[in-house]
């Protein structure tokens, strides 16, 4: 186990340091660096210093080296708008954005698995049919139409909960969030509605399909053979086979989550990093986007990492492959 | 001796969008107390369904469509699917074909095999289930069985999988075990000893086995009654003496000419002409008529019925020879 951890933690930081170089190029390559680092509002002079500041008048290899010494201290560059560092910027905005993506995943569980697995069941039956329906539904509607829908709906005309900010937040073992207030849950309920719902549809395929596959498999049959209770059935030899390819994809599509909350947090005016992003774009705060592309690299390859760890938790023939 | 099981007209049919398959095709047989039956035929012929069917695990597309099954005098196709459960691995066990697909790969061995006591004894311990199903890992020959629970199925070889699912079968001493081809995945020298201890059970405790397989050899060497199957139906029942060496059904003198031990030695093997029919397009009249060597015109229009010869004795065959006589 712990080898494996250390296979694919040296795996990642391979990872890492291509896309690095894949930013830098994207960066100092393509297109003119002094265009897209320096704010385009500065005079000559200040151009000029920069320049020198930031090393561009020197060989393209240092320039790398000097790149990565940077970010490695954490140095991605300073924003034009907010005049703080990048990385700042996005820290700060992260814990928003990541309680925004949990507790979606988790609306997106607690209704698609059950769902999911009745549909397997029983595909034939008219409420599975109805689930199936309803999943394309959530699939093909656009993500900010539906946020609006939902504002109009819940926070306009039933005056229900609110539809813009992040509430009150609360504290809970040190861990602030805005999860852990009555203010702050009226003020995530709908975002995270909203961003589930794409999830939702998904992960009801997903397991629905591994419910039909897993379902006829033999093992399945000789537990009920051995007289094993129908729901032990279910909950057990059944689920804890179809949770693993579930949670593969979660995993991973949680990093899509964390990605493309920037339309629902532009939508619920959520205070999150993705709003930052789409508001860095909207001004040209190049440092910020650099920044935030790092940042969500970084997070695909930690979400891997931890996917993959998950997957021989739950599987116990990939933990014997990996520790040999 | 007391009838544990008793099969009457049973006909289970798969109703399959390419047609209509008779996997089991009014088939009826005794299983007394303790008493071990050989269910021999060639692949295909519906041996395991008969096993499923009596169980109640036919899957759709197929179902049971008539017939009864009696296990210690109950009708089991009249019995609610909380009553087939409580039987189920309980009084009526089931070791599957292929130990390679039988035990969950996500679950540890002990885990599997507690669950079978604890789904019929509420009430006892983890330490006393843990306990038998120790001993009895320890009875079908798997060696340091405390160490083995704690391992998963991928780190056992077939037929140590094999192993574990029999002795599952054997955690509560049923009445009667269906036992499908327990020791094809199992080498000759375990195959003899797991066999043995089988035989031991049922001795001990009153075990019937219905021993599903298409090797008359094993059979014949610890059933005491064979029932001899072809496409769905039994062509042929009676003691393992009448059938292996009285055969009357043409299809069972085939079965045993093509026997190796059954040859002299340095001559060519019996083969059955012909190939197994498919189950979808059997021939019109007996199934077996286009590759019997004693088919008469009847053979290819009517289904030969049952005719009982003794009390164990029955064949379904238009034209045997009765070597009695
Ligand atoms: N799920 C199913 N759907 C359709 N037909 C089936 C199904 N299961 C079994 N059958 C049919 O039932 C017949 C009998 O199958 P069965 O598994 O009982 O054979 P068998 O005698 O056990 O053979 P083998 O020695 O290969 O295990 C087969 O010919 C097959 O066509
Ligand atoms: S009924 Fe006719 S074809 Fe069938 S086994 Fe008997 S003799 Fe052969
Ligand atoms: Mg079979």
């Amino acid at each position: 186990m712990t080898a494996f951890i250390l296979r694919r933690s040296s795996q990642s930081i391979i990872v890492l340091f291509i896309m690095s170089l894949l930013v830098f190029s994207g960066v100092n390559l393509v297109g003119d660096p002094v265009e897209m680092l320096i704010n385009p509002e500065a005079d000559q002079a200040e151009v000029e210093r920069v320049i020198k500041e930031l090393g561009l008048d020197k060989p393209i290899t240092e320039q790398y080296w000097y790149f990565l010494m940077n970010a490695f201290k954490g140095d991605l560059g300073t924003s034009f708008i907010f005049g703080e560092p990048a990385l700042k910027l996005i820290v700060q905005r992260m814990p928003a954005t990541i309680e925004l993506a949990l507790f979606s995943l988790f609306i997106s569980l607690i209704f698609a698995i059950p769902l999911g697995i009745y549909a397997g069941l029983k595909p034939e039956s008219k409420i599975s049919k109805t689930i199936m329906a309803g999943s394309i539904l959530g699939f093909s509607m656009p993500t900010f139409w539906v946020g609006i829908l939902f504002i109009m709906f819940f926070a306009v005309y039933l005056g229900w909960l609110p539809s813009t900010g992040r509430g009150e937040i609360g504290s809970f073992l040190g861990v602030k969030s805005s999860l852990f207030t009555l203010d702050g849950l009226s003020h995530i309920f709908l975002p995270a509605l909203n961003l589930a719902l794409f999830k939702l549809s998904s992960v009801i395929r997903l397991t629905r399909a591994g419910t039909r596959e897993i379902i006829h498999q033999d093992y399945i049959k000789f537990a009920r053979a051995k007289g094993v209770a129908e729901s032990r059935v279910i909950n057990v030899h059944l689920l804890k086979n179809i949770l693993i390819p579930i949670v593969t994809i979660i995993g991973l599509e949680f990093g899509s989550l964390i990605a493309f909350s920037t339309v629902t947090e532009t939508v619920f005016a959520w205070p999150g990093m993705g709003k930052l992003i789409i508001d860095s774009i909207y001004n040209l705060d190049r440092p910020v986007i650099v920044a935030y592309l790092m940042i969500i690299v970084i997070f695909f390859v930690f979400l891997n990492l931890l996917v993959d760890i998950l997957y021989t938790l739950l599987d116990p023939r990939v933990r014997i492959q990996g520790s040999n | 001796m007391e009838t544990i099981l008793e099969i009457k007209n049973l006909k289970t049919h798969f109703f399959t969008k390419a047609g209509l398959i008779k996997a089991v095709d009014d088939i009826s047989f005794k299983i007394k107390k303790g008493e071990i039956v050989g269910l021999v035929g060639e692949s295909g012929s519906g041996k395991s369904i008969t096993g499923f069917s009596i169980i109640g695990l036919i899957d759709a597309p197929g179902r049971i469509v008539s017939g009864s099954i009696n296990f210690k005098n109950e009708p089991l196709l009249n019995a609610s699917s909380n009553r087939m459960q409580s039987l189920r691995g309980n009084r009526l066990a089931m070791i599957f074909q292929d130990p390679m697909m039988t035990l969950n790969p996500v679950l540890r061995i002990d885990t599997q095999m507690i669950e079978t006591i604890k789904a019929h004894d509420k009430n006892i311990s983890n330490q006393e289930a843990f306990r038998r199903c120790r001993d009895t890992l320890g009875l079908v020959g798997i060696s340091s069985p405390e160490e083995r629970m704690k391992a998963y199925p991928h780190q056992f070889s077939g037929g140590m999988r094999q192993r574990v699912c029999i002795a599952i079968a054997m955690l509560n001493k049923p009445d009667l075990i269906i036992a499908d081809e327990p020791t094809t995945a199992l080498d000759v020298t375990i195959q003899g000893q797991v066999i043995y201890e089988m035989q031991e059970l049922c001795k001990k405790t009153g075990t019937a086995l219905l021993w599903i397989t298409h090797d008359l050899a094993v059979v014949a060497g610890i059933a005491s009654k064979i029932c001899v199957m072809y496409a769905g139906r039994i062509v042929e029942q009676g003691s393992v003496d009448d059938i292996i060496n009285k055969p009357m059904h043409p299809y069972t003198i085939g079965l045993i000419k093509s026997v190796p031990s059954q040859n002299k030695r340095g001559e060519p093997l019996h083969q059955i002409e012909g190939m197994v029919p498919s189950m979808l397009e059997l021939p019109i009249g007996c199934a077996f008529h286009d590759r019997c060597t004693e088919t008469i015109e009847n053979c290819k229009i009517e289904k030969p019925i049952e005719t009982n010869q003794s009390d164990s004795r029955v064949i379904r065959c238009f034209n045997f020879k009765d070597i009695r006589k």
